[in-house]
């Protein structure tokens, strides 16, 4: 996978720049997933089980619409599905199809400890890279949209690959070929923008004036956006962050801290060793142990 | 040896092994956790096997470093009491770095630099058992909010950012101390030697009524 005529700008832990000759000459891809569109039915959670070989273990009825409960190392997309009662007292159904959200500045990568694990292409899809994954679980501590599961098999890190191996053969991703709706729709993000502001507009005069795009600026905008109908209040849609960003503590944890830490460890090594070229050793002299024993004598007596 | 057949014990065999496990044990532990910590560093996890073979090994060398530890702090904490002459101490650090040890106070078993550096090691081994078992993500993490994980995380960072430097300090105290090493790889010191670093245990140990100084 990583072999793949892709161009990479990031790649995990790593602290020169990866290849990237090539350009994404057409401008990087995106994912445009509208809510006000999606009826439910799953047939993206089918193609993603399809195209990626993934079979999820199968689990017990709760009596949820979620199916699987949750995200997990197979299941890489899922329906969410919330029952919210407007102020005027009606129900609406918001369903939000859940994954990877691509951001252009990934937690999950500036998380990972292991070079090359994650990777994110010149066309903006953040991809993992198992065969260098060693299963520290640090993507999910990174994250902020809680996406990457680790499989208690392999411990490797798996979630949306944004169908990487489909997009650089110029194919779309396979759960936008199987939405029955239009709900899905993949091009280059800046396509993808347009088409959101029509349906925004179409939206607003349907009387969803807060209908909008989501595409969060606190991770850099993101690759997979969608078309809300209450932008206002992303956290409607089973708790879609308002304002997502890489937390401050893993901010810290791996940025400043990296290069003050090891240089300061560094530097106490070297003052030591100085220490030991300028003052040297504390050594004992024959005159303390002589007055030592001395004393051990008088003491004796 | 020959020259001062008085050698005082200063550790037992128990207390060195006790000690060498947990040097060991941390001596693995930083070296994996170093190769985590910063990319420049991640060629060390070829020490251990590879990238995952360190993710498996470095938490199962810190617990055992911990409660290795939890033994051998138990033997020295009653030797590491702050007392109001490490004030004096601490206040003459220059004599300390510059060898004039005789204008320092008299120091019982340990001064105030090892009885500070303990409490160091102390704090330290405490938050990286308790960060260390929350960002454990085979076992432990999926227990902890996600907030808990991330500060964990951060807390793990900067414990052992202050245990691998104070070890450093640790490391080249027993260098630059000379006999120092002795008394943890041999257990004995000279007299002289504890006459002139640790003068109050140097008294009490050769005034005790059962001295175990042996005597010529």
């Amino acid at each position: 996978m990583s072999l793949q005529s892709l161009d990479i700008v990031r790649r995990s832990a790593t602290t020169t720049p990866p290849p990237g000759i090539r350009r994404a000459a057409t401008g990087a891809v995106a994912k445009l997933i509208d809510t006000t569109k999606c009826i439910g039915c799953k047939a993206c959670q089918v193609a993603c089980m399809e195209w990626n070989d993934l079979r999820d273990e199968v689990g017990t009825n709760v009596g949820v619409y979620e199916n699987p409960a949750d995200l997990t190392e197979a299941s890489w997309t899922l329906m969410r599905f919330t029952e919210y009662e407007n102020p005027e007292g009606d129900l609406e159904w918001l369903i939000r199809k859940d994954g990877c959200m691509h951001c252009a500045d990934p937690g999950c990568l500036k998380a990972c400890p292991a070079p090359g694990a994650i990777v994110q292409y010149a066309n903006g899809i953040v991809d993992f890279q198992q065969e260098n994954c060693i299963g520290c679980g640090y993507c999910i501590t990174g994250c902020p949209f809680d996406i990457p599961r680790i499989s208690k098999r392999d411990h490797k890190a798996y979630k949306c690959t944004l169908c990487s191996d489909r997009v650089a053969v110029g194919r779309e991703p396979a759960c936008i070929k199987s939405c029955p709706t239009g709900a899905l729709v993949f091009g280059t993000k800046e396509d993808m923008r347009q088409h959101a502001e029509e349906r925004i507009e179409d939206l607003k005069s349907r009387g969803f004036d807060q209908a909008g795009l989501y595409d969060p600026p606190g991770v850099g905008g993101t690759h997979v956006m969608y078309v809300l109908h209450h932008a206002d209040r992303p956290e409607l849609y089973s708790g879609l962050p308002a304002d997502p960003h890489i937390s401050p503590l893993v901010g810290i944890w791996k940025g400043i801290s990296k290069p003050i830490a090891l240089a300061t460890l560094a530097l106490s090594g070297l003052a030591a060793f100085f220490h030991y070229i300028r003052v040297g050793r504390n050594e004992v002299t024959e005159q303390d142990e002589r007055a030592a024993v001395s004393e051990m004598e008088g003491r004796h007596e | 040896m020959n020259e001062h057949p008085d050698t005082l014990i200063r550790y037992t065999a128990n207390e060195r092994t006790n000690h060498w496990i947990v040097a060991l044990a941390f001596l693995l532990a930083a070296l994996s956790g170093l190769a985590l910590f910063h990319p420049a560093l991640y060629w060390l996890s070829a020490l251990f096997g590879g990238g995952p073979w360190t993710r498996i090994l470095h938490p199962i060398i810190g617990l055992i470093m911990t409660i290795a530890f939890v033994f051998l702090a138990a033997v020295v904490w009653k030797d590491n009491r702050l007392e109001p002459r490490d004030r004096e101490w601490l206040h003459r650090i220059k004599d300390v770095v510059n060898n004039r040890e005789e204008q320092l106070p008299e120091v019982g078993r340990y001064n105030a630099g090892q009885k500070l550096l303990f409490f160091v090691f102390v704090v330290c081994m405490v938050g990286l058992l308790l960060s260390g078992l929350v960002i454990w993500r085979q076992y432990f993490s999926m227990y902890f909010p996600i907030g808990i994980v991330r500060f964990a995380s951060l807390l793990h960072a900067v414990c052992a950012f202050l245990l691998i430097g104070a070890i450093i300090l640790h490391i080249y105290a027993a260098i630059w101390v000379k006999g120092s090493l002795r008394a943890m790889t041999r257990g004995t010191v000279t007299p002289g030697w504890a006459w002139k670093h640790h003068r109050a245990w140097f008294r009490e140990r050769t005034h005790a009524a059962n001295p175990r100084a042996r005597p010529d």
